[in-house]
């Protein structure tokens, strides 16, 4: 069974929200990517997603920009990416990781060799920011391995798209909280639960919520309707200030760790 | 078999492999929209006969054939005439697509115009333009490219444009059309996006091109008027393509008619430091659409360079792509040096001080020229006027102004 389907179960049937943290790959240090991996499970993630850096991240805001920025100067790409994964899979066999990225770096590695080698290195799922529903057919080998294409929805997807999305989700599908990039501070709750419940009617497949998700109390508000909340800019943010490998697992660890609690306090009194 | 070039692109905006639309799922509406408003107005007669009176009246089309015969004569080879986009309004053909798209804002119910820019040319049109329609007007520039082009950016704030400095990766054209997209994904309701060449995702290579594609409607009538027949060789620069497209779109289907696209080669392909996307690029994904672009084996988009800002881009618009595969146009590099000195040749033989941008395309010309009969005619895209680059040329020669 493919890992986030597991780990959806399993969190389903403990009436638990998946806590995602986002990452970009290499940043603040390529060389304690492995640690910090581990360092994230430890406080709580339940899926972690890892950014593959491209020099022209246009949906990205400055936080996702700058950290791709920093990767890239240090030669980070695909090949070391998949060694990390490789190297944390050696001990967390169960924690499902998500590539997320854009379209060319997989275009220039090829296909069929970057579904080969993501699988081989223990990659589960692949969200490929500029590459839609209609774009899909070059990317079929990502899931003829075995991993799951996830999808964008977004406040400006049409209800018509929206079923065709729903009908072909696998994993999970990641609603895009407004329309902006990365890291933006314009979220309207009322406008999420109403398009997370639109989207529910329409599939059994889990949501995350991602965009704009920057703390504990906007964590456990999205997670009153969402499977999964989705922390990517206020992280990288955090872990940039880091100034040593050793000190980003401790600065992941403070920041994940009361998310995680404000998000079970909110299945507890949920199930209550 | 043969193609006919004016069915593409297609419903999904593919030319051959390349066009598409690969963007974020925000954006995946509103260009949809974007393409239903576009393909109802191009079709409409009141809008068709809205541009045609702005074209006349505002750019000042058509613009002249010139048939630059002291230059023809000193190469001793075919007979080089000259497209002049650079007497349009704002100085060159990027005006064309400024007013047709700010139409189709107007038309749409837009209220705020973005754009992005290189050489600062589309940001001036697009200023312009935004202007005269009464719309609020932002412009993402590279810093670096602020710093090199100071006069059109300040040509711009004159029109009413704010001028944003995009300090985000190499800092140059490519990196302002990152940031213009931001603001488009962020503020998609009550904004149009301008784009200014023929690339981005469906509907703006078909649309640019269809704005621009006047100038080669125009060049094959006037063509057939004052010289009884269609040239035997067209040539233009080619960093986005837009101009090149222009010309060329209208002759397409005219197998006789060689088509020539001039690229950057900077100092030289073998440095490495060049904008030749086409000649030296590969097939990959880079703002939109799928084409070739420049970029390294992890699929980094690598930096260019070129002596004319306008050039200076790591893609081509899809449709070039398409028309390299097929062998129906060929591409070719021109460097700094050579249109340095097609410039100069162009100034003194026949008194035009062209772009330097337009400048590749004319060393292109000079090239062709010497290869071929007297009687032959080559037509060039005289893209844009050199005012704006005489700062540039200058540094490069060492003077300061």
């Amino acid at each position: 069974m493919n890992r986030i389907d597991a780990r959806f179960a399993q969190l389903k049937s403990a009436s638990r929200k998946a806590l995602v943290p986002f990452i970009s790959a290499g940043d603040p240090s390529p060389d304690g990517v492995v640690a910090l991996l581990h360092a994230l499970t430890e406080s709580g993630a339940d899926l972690i997603e890892i950014g593959v850096p491209f020099s022209d991240p246009m949906a990205d805001g400055p936080v996702i920009q700058h950290a791709s920025e920093r990767a890239l100067a240090k030669g980070v790409g695909l090949a070391q990416i998949f060694g990390w994964i490789a190297e944390f899979r050696k001990t967390d066999t169960t924690t499902p990781i998500v590539l997320m990225g854009y379209l060319n770096p997989v275009e220039i590695h090829g296909y069929e060799r970057f579904a080969h080698d993501a699988v081989g290195a223990g990659v589960d799922g692949v969200l490929l920011v500029d590459c839609p529903l209609e774009e899909s057919q070059a990317v079929g080998a990502i899931e003829a391995a075995g991993m799951r294409r996830i999808f964008l929805t977004a406040p400006t997807t049409s209800a018509a798209r929206l079923a065709a999305m729903c009908e072909k989700a696998r994993g999970f599908l990641y609603h895009v909280a407004f329309a902006g990039i990365t890291g933006a501070n314009r979220l309207s709750l009322d406008a999420v639960r109403e398009r997370v419940a639109a989207i529910k009617a329409r599939t059994a497949t889990p949501v995350a919520v991602g965009f704009g998700v920057r703390d504990a109390d906007s964590a456990a508000a999205i997670a009153r309707f969402a499977d999964a909340v989705v922390i990517g800019s206020a992280l990288v943010e955090t872990l940039a200030g880091a100034g040593s490998a050793q000190a980003a697992c401790d600065a992941a660890r403070a920041f994940l760790a009361p998310i995680r609690a404000a998000l079970d306090a909110g299945s507890a009194a949920h199930a209550a | 078999m043969t193609i006919d070039y004016s069915h593409y692109p297609d419903s999904h905006g593919r030319f051959g492999d390349y066009g598409g639309i690969y963007v974020a799922e925000t954006l995946i509406e509103p260009l949809a929209e974007l393409t239903a408003a576009y393909t109802r107005l191009r079709d409409d007669p009141a809008f068709i006969a809205e541009l045609d009176h702005d074209l006349k009246h505002y750019v000042g089309r058509p613009s002249p054939i010139y048939h630059a015969q002291r230059l023809s004569k000193k190469i001793g080879g075919a007979q080089i005439l000259l497209k002049r986009e650079d007497l349009n309004h704002t100085g060159a053909h990027k005006i064309n697509n400024t007013v047709g798209q700010a139409l189709v804002a107007r038309h749409m119910g837009k209220t705020r115009i973005i754009a992005e820019t290189g050489a600062g040319q589309h940001g001036v049109a697009s200023a312009t333009v935004a202007a005269r329609l009464g719309l609020e007007c932002v412009v993402y520039m590279g810093a670096t490219d602020i710093e090199r082009q100071k006069i059109n950016v300040y040509r711009m704030k004159l029109l009413g444009a704010q001028v944003v400095p995009v300090t985000s990766g190499s800092k140059t054209l490519k990196d302002a059309l990152n940031e213009a997209m931001r603001d488009w994904v962020t503020n998609v309701a009550d904004t149009f996006y301008i784009i200014g060449t023929v690339a981005g995702p469906h509907p703006y290579p078909m649309m640019v091109r269809d704005f621009n594609a006047v100038v080669g409607r125009e060049a094959r009538a006037q063509m057939q008027s004052e010289y009884g027949r269609l040239p035997d060789a067209l040539v233009a620069c080619v960093g986005g393509g837009s101009n090149a497209i222009g010309l060329f779109h209208a002759f397409l289907n005219d197998a006789d008619v060689r088509i020539v696209g001039a690229e950057a080669a900077g100092e030289g392909i073998a440095t490495g430091h060049h904008a030749a996307s086409l000649a030296a690029g590969r097939p990959g994904v880079l703002h939109g659409n799928r084409t070739y672009v420049l970029c390294d084996d992890n699929g980094q988009i690598t930096q260019t360079h070129s002596v004319s800002a306008g050039l200076d881009y790591p893609g081509v618009g899809p449709e070039h792509a398409f028309l390299k595969d097929t062998g129906r146009a060929q591409y070719v590099g021109i460097t700094d040096d050579e249109a340095l000195a097609a410039f100069h040749e162009l100034a003194l033989s026949e008194g035009i001080l062209a772009a330097l941008e337009s400048s590749h395309a004319v060393a292109q010309g000079i090239k062709l020229a010497r290869g071929m009969e007297k009687d032959k005619l080559i037509l060039v895209n005289l893209s844009g006027r050199g005012d704006k680059d005489v700062h540039t040329i200058a540094a490069r020669e060492g003077l300061s102004l």
